[in-house]
């Protein structure tokens, strides 16, 4: 009986895969670490699935997403059209990982060097996914810090060599130090739109991008 | 590579574009890494092209060891202009435009300024 159920659901499965309009669009959120990358997956999932789960915890260490990982299947409604994604939450990129940055944050020796070893082995995950697996990109940048890094700069070039579609997010536009215009002038050649994730502000605005960007 | 021998002092490995040229990306992507480990500093005439700076960040992550080597410091002029200027290089054939480029181990570079015309960097000998 469990054998022709699951027959049954594989049938309705790969049928509806064959006559939906399209495959749902994989999109990865990158972006340097702490830019609050997680904190925005979650917000979206949140807002646009039944269950509510979360993707990822969140955390003011940088390098608490160590894997990338991926929901399934969020269904965002604009103007009485639904755009399907799968958000894929990446590990924040960098060149370097120094283990001792984490005993800053009063981690055990051990536990740093977990911690920097998984770290390392994320961020070589998060370019693979870049490279190979990805459909569009949203790239999270913490608006109240520097946005002229080689890292980011290197990142939008390499997401512009593949021709990705690409919305820059001024996240963290809560804090008193934040400047959208500051990300505005180092990446003129794309729309940034201000958001804060953790507070949930413009995200109306976010989500109508993403479906004119992605949908 | 010629060998040199170690003094008191930073090395500078000023590699021409036209060196770069004839070798492979991950052939590229050796040589960088190779005189960075051992604490060199690396300056390409030319740069990378995006793909090849995807893989670098990827090999280097895999070759970060505690206490031993904790990745690079990599800087090149910020492009100027848009999508514009991208376009127009792409329809010329150029989808990597020139860039002066400095690599160096992240333990002993550190970048005190940069902008689209200059980068100023410290470099430490240990």
């Amino acid at each position: 009986m469990g054998l022709l159920t699951n027959l049954r659901s594989s049938i309705s499965r790969a049928a509806s895969t064959l006559f939906s309009d399209e495959e749902p669009k994989r999109i990865g959120i990158y972006g340097p670490p702490n830019a609050g990358k997680t904190t925005l997956s979650n917000r979206i999932v949140r807002d646009w699935t039944e269950h509510g789960d979360v993707v990822g915890p969140e955390s003011h260490i940088p390098h608490e997403t160590r894997r990338a990982r991926r929901k399934e299947n969020i269904e965002i409604e604009r103007d009485g059209k639904t755009v399907t994604i799968d958000v894929v939450d990446t590990p924040g990129v960098t060149t370097k990982v120094d283990y001792t940055e984490f005993l800053e944050h009063d981690i055990e020796k051990d536990e740093a060097v977990r911690r920097s070893r998984e770290a390392t082995e994320g961020v070589a995950e998060a370019m693979h996914w870049l490279r190979e697996d990805v459909d569009g990109v949203i790239y999270v940048l913490d608006s109240s810090t520097d946005p002229f890094t080689q890292v980011n700069t290197m990142l939008i070039g390499i997401i512009e060599s593949q021709e990705l579609p690409v919305l820059i997010l001024a996240n963290k536009i809560d804090l008193e130090e934040s400047s959208v215009q500051r990300i505005r002038n180092a990446f003129p050649q794309h729309e940034t739109i201000p958001l804060s994730a953790l507070e949930g502000d413009n995200m109306d605005e976010v989500y109508d991008k993403i479906a004119e960007y992605f949908g | 590579m010629a060998e040199v021998k170690q003094r008191d002092g930073v090395q500078i490995d000023l590699i021409s574009g036209e060196r770069m040229d004839g070798l492979a990306s991950m052939e590229k992507i050796r040589v960088i890494l190779d005189g960075v480990r051992e604490g060199n500093i690396v300056i390409l005439e030319e740069g990378l092209s995006p793909d090849e700076e995807s893989k670098l960040i990827e090999v280097t992550m895999s070759e970060i060891s505690p206490d031993e080597f904790n990745g690079i410091e990599i800087e090149t002029y910020p492009q100027s202009g848009g999508s514009d200027s991208g376009l127009f290089n792409r329809l010329m054939g150029k989808n990597s435009p020139k860039k002066l480029t400095v690599i160096g181990p992240a333990n002993r570079i550190e970048t005190l300024h940069k902008d689209e015309t200059l980068i100023q960097t410290l470099v430490s000998r240990t």
